[in-house]
């Protein structure tokens, strides 16, 4: 448990970058604090390892006063992790993984054998180990960055804007990893970003801050959109917090069933089941493969004759896929995203169980809200 | 030796041949004459140079100074020098403090730019996972500052070679004693021989203490040389 007590910090030229803060990130979760810039997070954070120092306040780490033990004890048992990774470009990737390891005395052979580990828990192949940080990308960099962070196996973590330089695909794969690592390893983390998506996505709390360092609120990332405390937060929130918030509701929608035809079948059997002039295609083992029209095409020309076989070209990729169980946010995308209108709801092999209506998304959205038991995280 | 033929500037080889002792004595005194101070200079311009990169204001009057140091004449110092120093006007540790001087003057900018040079999130990196300020130094910021200061080292190697030469008008043996010989003996005219092996053996000298650095460099530096693979 990290816990600031009304910490502030004050720069000579008058600024205040934190003002007063005080709050606590439980144990074995995760505490993102999130806030534009100029909003004292990134100085937050940095007051945990005492890179920075508070001009009043304490910060504890599990009821012990960071300022009991020296700045460099400190430091080596908690986990950072920046952006850009911060790699040390003339270490190769298992060096740097063992850096604190080999900093504590740990022999050579045994910190070079858990770094291996740590790489193969974050998705890296022991092959990476002797190449240096610049033969990897950036989303490889910022994997080596978080096994670099777990080397010495510091129950608290500190992550600065770590998924924030990578490309959006990359990130979002990054963040999914990041949350099931988390389930196994349950540390204490502490997270900053400037992005709200990614702390509603990430956070079990999330702390908002405003310019000048003031807590704005703290809250579960369901709370957040639905109460915001202040203007600045519902603004800092954003406009689609509605829709976002959907993500926190679990769907038990009815699926209806959907008629489909097999990639390869004619089209003419694909014209005895459609509803609407739209069919869903799916493969041999039944995973959706996207939508046949029927119809002529809207440029004029005409539709798929009925004795051609229904091939990978004809068909319209546009609709999401909805997991069953998933949230409503998810069903009601793949309904909105869908070109018949139907969303596509498979089970976790991917393999097709129905479809659903917006319509009946909204119905049990007023269902859902009248009973806030069904609210769930994701 | 002495005769018309034996002026031509190739026959270096004859020269050579006949004050072969002579010659290997000069160039051991002028490649140790050149290399002390380089290294001398490094360890003296290491902590001035850390210092002003560690104290910003530091920065601007250390680099002035230090180029103004370059200004002074070579010579000048060189006879200067037994009066600070209280040595022999011809005693060698002359021609290495000066050098040294010298080299520390081009050192102490290279040393603090090559500091300077060291990417920001490996610093705070090191500093967050609870590196000491002297590890971070020798693990971190000094090999990553190796090719910035051996470019520097380079330039200071290589400038000492040629002004050790000068070294040879108060009398300091080494090779420029070749071009005062030369000198001396162009009585009836020009005699190039030992001008020229003078000239070549301080190009050769050069190049081969540049080679070396670079070596030198290189080794230190594996990951210098890794492609940007993707």
């Amino acid at each position: 448990m990290i816990r600031f007590d009304a910490v502030s910090k004050a720069y000579p030229d008058g600024t205040v970058a934190v003002d007063e803060l005080s709050l606590t990130a439980p144990s074995g979760q995760i505490t993102v604090l999130v806030g534009p810039s100029g909003c004292g997070k990134t100085t937050s954070l940095r007051m945990v390892n005492r890179m920075v120092e508070p001009t009043s306040g304490t910060i504890t780490i599990d009821d012990r006063d960071v300022t009991s033990v020296s700045a460099t004890d400190l430091r080596r048992g908690i986990g950072y992790v920046i952006q850009h990774a911060g790699l040390f470009p003339h270490r190769t990737v298992v060096d740097n993984v063992a850096t604190v390891p080999l900093l504590t005395g740990s022999g050579r052979r045994q910190a070079r054998s858990r770094a291996i580990e740590l790489m193969e828990l974050v998705g890296l192949p022991a092959s990476f180990a002797d190449r240096y940080p610049a033969q990897l990308s950036g989303g490889q960099q910022q994997r080596v960055g978080v096994a670099r962070a777990l080397a010495a196996d510091p129950p608290v973590m500190l992550m600065d804007e770590p998924f924030s330089a990578v490309d959006p695909v990359v990130r979002d794969q990054l963040q999914q990893e990041f949350l099931r690592l988390q389930g196994e390893l349950g540390k204490t983390i502490l997270f900053v970003t400037h992005d709200i998506d990614e702390a509603i996505r990430l956070g079990d709390r999330v702390a908002v801050l405003a310019v000048g360092g003031r807590l704005a609120q703290l809250a579960t990332p369901a709370d957040l959109l639905a109460t915001p405390a202040d203007p600045f937060v519902a603004g800092f929130v954003g406009r689609d917090r509605g829709y976002r918030a959907l993500g926190f509701v679990s769907a038990e929608v009815a699926v209806a069933a959907e008629p489909t035809v097999v990639l390869g079948s004619p089209v003419a059997r694909a014209h005895d089941v459609a509803v609407d002039d739209w069919v869903l295609v799916v493969d041999d083992g039944e995973l959706p493969q996207g939508w046949l029209h029927l119809r002529a095409h809207p440029d004029g020309g005409p539709g798929p004759a009925p004795g051609d076989p229904v091939t990978p070209d004809l068909l319209n990729l546009g609709g999401t896929l909805s997991p069953l169980g998933g949230t409503l946010r998810e069903a009601l995308d793949a309904a909105l995203s869908s070109p018949s209108g139907r969303g596509v709801v498979v089970d976790e092999d991917g393999r097709l169980i129905g479809s659903v209506r917006a319509g009946t998304v909204l119905e049990h959205l007023h269902a859902a809200t009248a009973d806030p038991s069904a609210r769930v995280r994701p | 030796m002495n005769s018309a033929d034996g002026s031509a500037p190739w026959d270096l080889f004859g020269y050579f041949a006949d004050h072969r002792a002579e010659v290997l004595d000069l160039l051991w005194a002028h490649t140790w004459l050149s290399v002390l101070p380089v290294v001398i200079g490094l360890l003296v311009a290491f902590p001035i140079g850390w210092l002003a990169r560690r104290y910003r204001w530091a920065y601007p009057p250390v680099v002035s100074v230090s180029g103004l140091l370059y200004t002074i004449p070579s010579l000048a110092l060189f006879v200067v020098m037994p009066t600070v120093l209280g040595t022999q006007i011809l005693d060698p540790l002359n021609v290495v403090a000066a050098l040294t001087l010298y080299t520390v003057a081009l050192l102490v900018r290279v040393v603090a730019d090559g500091l300077a040079a060291v990417p920001d999130d490996a610093v705070q990196a090191a500093t967050a996972m609870g590196f000491t300020r002297l590890q971070r130094l020798r693990t971190v910021e000094l090999p990553l500052a190796v090719p910035v200061i051996a470019a520097g080292l380079r330039v200071a190697m290589v400038a000492n070679v040629s002004l050790v030469a000068i070294a040879a008008t108060i009398g300091i043996p080494q090779l420029g004693q070749l071009f005062i010989t030369g000198f001396q003996l162009s009585v009836t005219g020009p005699y190039y021989p030992p001008i020229v092996l003078g000239i070549v053996l301080c190009v050769a000298l050069a190049l081969l203490l540049d080679r070396l650095i670079v070596l030198g460099a290189r080794l230190v530096t594996p990951w210098q040389r890794v492609s940007a693979a993707r």
